[in-house]
């Protein structure tokens, strides 16, 4: 425990005294940290964007005329259970035609028309929403060769298909593109924040000898560098937070015009916890696994 | 206590080999003050290596206390080092570290009380004279007074033999004769002092054993020895 203690301050100590290598290490792990959480926001805010746009996608099936409610309301009931569909709503043509005057009740000429022709021209329809924008293909096949396809009098996929498509490939390759940047941008972090540390031990390989000529353990030698390690990691992860904090509370009203609306200082608050864990959990695993691979080569007796 | 049996080191640099040491034996008995004398390069630090187990001999054995120190194995090597009180010639002090924690570092490295070590470092500062640069870094003291907190460092846990590498290699004349008086006290109060040097006015006013190395080997071993090259 003394020992334990001792090993603690004197990393303190170091911290401190080398002051002007624990804020260059700091300003270095703050970069690193700061570029993990902004990788981080994007692609959550990226994942939300698009669920956002991809629930405002449907598809219509409209039934043959001659069709009862009940026999449509059976389909509807075989569809909820097909996989890929998170909603089946049925329309009857009643309710269609309330939306169509509803939607339509400034236009005079087609007022006047569907007064002329008497009787209510649409069609019972079934809205369907997917889980993903991808599956409307799939849906879409799956009703042309269903048992009930005859009963169909059309499907309005071909009409949404490309832009349905054009969405689904823009969602994939975002989420794509952002493991990428991700996966190249955090290894460029590491690799500088750990050549930092590297240097900063570099620059203590003398003193690590000395302290193994004298009779220091090597794990008293390791200790304080792993508690600077700590150190630096702990206080990069307050800045950064403090940085994204403050950062997203000036620029939230201008990201929500880019962002269609999405609340990215809410979701940071909302947030707050897990990414300070991770940043945490970034920060510290950096600094100690950084320390304890570049202080190995000094400690081989 | 220390034995050198046969022992040779032979470099390898750039495919010529260079023999630091060739076939050295001596014996150190306990409480000794032995002076290794012999110009520069004639292998006294190489000797010093080879007993810190800092490097490892092409040749020969180095028994301390009875043990192999090139045979103990890494995780015990700190044992042994701890029970050798070192001085260089270049100080090798701690910059970060005040002078006073320089000191107690040895002793915190072997576990001592903090209630130990605030008793025994201000006492081992007054013995060097330096009890009012307790709290000066390293950068702020002179040479004579750098190489005093590194010799305080090889005493203060008392070890049971203290190697000093040319401790007096940058001091002036006054300041050499306090660093030697301290060593003579130390070597009095009963600790082995295996001192290296080519001073030859210091060895030749010890009047203690004198071994002399030329060319990494011994060509003199005296009881009450002078300085002959």
């Amino acid at each position: 425990m003394t020992l334990l203690i001792r090993i603690i301050k004197s990393g303190w100590m170091d911290f401190k005294r080398n002051s002007g290598l624990s804020v260059a290490a700091i300003f270095i792990m703050v970069l690193a940290i700061s570029m993990a959480t902004s990788l981080f926001l994007f692609r959550e805010s990226s994942q939300i964007l698009t669920k956002n746009i991809e629930e405002k996608l449907d598809m219509y099936v409209y039934f043959n005329d001659e069709l009862s409610s009940d026999e449509i309301l059976a389909i509807q009931k075989e569809l909820s259970g097909v996989s890929g569909i998170k909603d089946v709503v049925y329309i009857s043509k009643d309710e269609a035609l309330q939306k169509f005057v509803l939607k339509h009740r400034d236009d005079q000429s087609i007022m006047e028309s569907l007064r002329e022709l008497g009787k209510n021209p649409l069609l019972s329809s079934i809205n369907i929403q997917a889980w993903e924008a991808s599956q409307y293909a799939a849906i879409s096949n799956f009703l042309i060769n269903s048992d009930f396809s005859s009963l169909i009098s059309k499907i309005d996929y071909q009409q949404k298909k490309p832009a349905i498509e054009r969405l689904a490939s823009i969602s994939s390759g975002i989420n794509n593109a952002g493991i990428i940047a991700n996966i190249i941008l955090a290894l460029a972090a590491i690799l500088v924040a750990f050549n930092t540390v590297r240097l900063a031990i570099y620059n203590s390989r003398e003193e690590i000898e000395t302290m193994r000529l004298v009779g220091a353990s090597n794990n008293f030698i390791r200790g304080p560098f792993l508690v600077q390690g700590v150190i630096v990691g702990f206080l990069s992860a307050v800045i950064a937070l403090l940085i994204f904090g403050v950062g997203l509370l000036f620029l939230n009203s201008g990201l929500k015009l880019l962002l269609s609306g999405f609340n990215l200082f809410g979701y940071f608050i909302s947030n707050l916890p897990v990414i300070f864990l991770t940043q945490l959990a970034f920060g510290i695993g950096l600094g100690v696994i950084s320390s304890q691979l570049a202080i190995r080569k000094y400690l081989r007796a | 206590m220390i034995n050198f049996q046969k022992i040779t080191k032979i470099y390898y640099s750039d495919g010529r080999s260079i023999t630091a040491l060739k076939d050295v034996s001596f014996e150190i008995q306990p409480k000794e003050f032995v002076s290794i004398v012999g110009r520069s390069g004639a292998g006294k630090t190489t000797l010093f290596k080879m007993l810190m187990a800092e490097e490892n001999p092409t040749d020969g054995f180095v028994i301390f206390e009875g043990e192999d120190v090139h045979q103990i194995g890494r995780s015990n090597l700190p044992h042994i080092r701890r029970k050798i009180g070192a001085i260089f010639q270049d100080y090798k002090l701690f910059p970060s570290k005040t002078a006073y924690e320089n000191i107690a570092y040895i002793m915190e490295v072997m576990g001592v009380s903090d209630g130990e070590i605030a008793g025994t470092v201000p006492q081992v500062l007054e013995l060097v004279g330096l009890k009012e640069r307790a709290d000066n870094f390293p950068e702020e003291l002179s040479g004579g007074e750098r190489q005093r907190v590194a010799i305080a460092r090889a005493l203060v846990h008392r070890p049971d033999v203290i190697l000093a590498d040319e401790p007096t290699g940058n001091l002036d004349p006054f300041h050499t004769q306090e660093i030697i008086k301290l060593l003579v006290k130390i070597n009095e109060m009963g600790t082995t002092v295996v001192l290296a040097t080519h001073n030859k006015e210091i060895v030749n006013s010890l009047g203690k054993r004198v071994i002399t190395l030329e060319k990494g080997e011994v060509i003199r071993d005296e009881v009450k020895g002078k300085f002959i090259l």
